[in-house]
């Protein structure tokens, strides 16, 4: 009970034809105790730009909060939309420079004038890399190979979203630390979109159980 | 030349003399008191009309019972309370210290705190203490943006939840509220909700116990209900409890003094009234 709030977790970020998809499992855990089964792991820094965040919940709190700050500042500077790479650069520079004392990756997605949409990974330790999807979390591990295989360029939206859903409840099934419901964001040039799937409308795979009501009763 | 000694008036901030002689005792074999926890279940929950945060009164020293009424429902503002789990000392200063901040921003602002406000506050105050300040708090209340609930935990990270449990007793709750909540109780429903909860936590957790407080805000105001529920009274040998008639102890002696007029101003002012 007192170990530190921590995001298990499984993030995503992927690029498809128009713009960007971020997906995240919702289950935050304090040891082995599910603290919140319904967090919201995909953070707004801008109208255009969102991260998602993995490893210790203050940690990545702190760092959203202050990089929103900024980025709100800049677009105030320079009287229009701040573009992603921008965002993922003052993620970087948080992550790099504090090094030693935080503990959180993220995964900083989103869609600009100049590039379309682009999805950058800023892991621990503070690199920064752009790339067309990222993974993060304790359950990315369960998803290097089914993503390099199932990843084309130029999806669709609703492919894409598919793809991102299925992914995550990929990495459910297998990691203790992810679970919950699948949240996620879709942004590009028209604007953004929410998406939640409960338990009950993810797809199942080998050995899982169909979820079934509960049989409580009060 | 002779030496001469100047006395130097105290520097100032913290002397830590006895640090020294504390950790030669404790090498020595002294036993160190334990800090005050508040084992605790606290809990807070959403309702039809505003926020409903709830509280056991048990506050432990290692084993030892310290305080079996103690309150762990504190003020933050006028539409704002806060539950604390962990250290006593810690829950008791933070939510003190967030208290007074609020207050001046009130001041500064002219207009009520936001929960949100406070919720900045504690947390980057906790994270800044890399999760030194040992303090779990269930943040509720209800401001013009309407009724919120907050988790914070001692590192600096804020759930915000619909119902919420924290402390050691919080899994006994939770469980009472993942199987009884609903949205948009009324007012009834969730103080039975609540009370259940609160109940399975002094039942069931060791760190948890005695009374039940209840903390109810709504858009109108806030209602403290301390001791709400008393499910642990104290038992009796005799029903009638203990009952000293005169003439059970023999009186040797008496003498009786008026404690007026006893300070007499000897030099000086006497102090002034006011």
């Amino acid at each position: 009970m007192d170990a530190p709030h921590s995001m298990g977790t499984t993030i995503i970020g992927m690029e498809y034809a128009e713009g960007v998809i971020l997906g995240a499992d919702s289950r935050t855990t304090t040891g082995l105790y599910v603290a919140n089964r319904a967090s919201d792991k995909i953070t707004q820094l801008t109208d255009n730009v969102y991260v998602c965040r993995s490893g210790s919940a203050a940690d990545s709190q702190v760092v959203s909060d202050y990089v929103r700050y900024f980025l709100n500042q800049h677009t105030i500077q320079i009287g229009k939309a701040a573009s992603v790479k921008t965002a993922a650069t003052l993620v970087r520079e948080l992550s790099y420079q504090n090094k030693s004392f935080l503990e959180t990756g993220l995964i900083v997605a989103g869609w600009d004038t100049h590039e379309g949409g682009s999805v950058y990974g800023v892991p621990l330790g503070g690199t920064m890399l752009r790339l067309p999807f990222a993974t993060g979390g304790s359950g990315c591990s369960y998803l290097y190979g089914f993503l390099d295989q199932a990843w084309q360029p130029n999806m669709s939206r609703e492919d894409a979203e598919k793809l991102v859903v299925k992914a995550i409840a990929l990495a459910i099934a297998r990691d203790g630390a992810s679970g919950g419901v699948v949240r996620t964001i879709n942004v590009n040039a028209y604007g953004v979109e929410r998406n939640f799937y409960a338990g009950d409308q993810l797809p199942l795979f080998y050995d899982e159980l169909a979820p079934r009501p509960t049989l409580i009763h009060f | 030349m002779t030496k001469t000694t100047i006395d130097l008036p105290p520097k100032g901030g913290f002397s830590f003399d006895l640090c020294r002689r504390n950790a030669f005792l404790e090498s020595q074999g002294t036993k160190m008191p334990k800090f005050r926890k508040t084992g605790t279940t606290i809990v807070g929950l959403i309702f039809k009309d505003g926020v409903i945060l709830g509280a056991d009164t048990r506050a432990t020293e290692g084993e030892i019972v310290c305080d079996k009424n103690c309150e762990k429902i504190h003020y933050l503002a006028p539409n704002i309370s806060c539950c604390g789990a962990g250290t006593a000392a810690d829950t008791e200063n933070v939510t003190d210290m967030v208290s007074s901040q609020l207050e001046l921003h009130r001041y500064a602002t002219g207009r009520d705190s936001r929960v949100v406000t406070a919720l900045t506050m504690l947390k980057s105050h906790l994270f800044g203490y890399q999760g030194a300040v040992s303090a779990a708090l269930v943040l509720g209340g209800v401001d013009v943006t309407g009724p919120h609930l907050h988790a914070v935990y001692p590192h600096g990270s804020t759930d915000t939840l619909p119902f919420a449990t924290m402390g050691s007793g919080s899994l006994a709750a939770m469980a009472m509220f993942e199987s009884r909540f609903k949205e948009g109780m009324t007012r009834e429903e969730g103080i039975e909700v609540v009370c259940a909860a609160i109940c399975a936590g002094i039942f069931n957790d060791l760190g948890s116990g005695s009374n039940v407080d209840l903390c109810v805000i709504t858009k109108g105001g806030k209602e403290y209900l301390r001791n709400y529920q008393q499910p642990n009274p104290r038992s009796y040998t005799h029903s009638k409890g203990y009952h000293f008639t005169s003439g059970h102890t023999a009186i040797l002696s008496s003498k009786i003094r008026a404690l007026r007029n006893q300070v007499r101003v000897v030099e000086g002012d006497a102090m002034e009234e006011e």
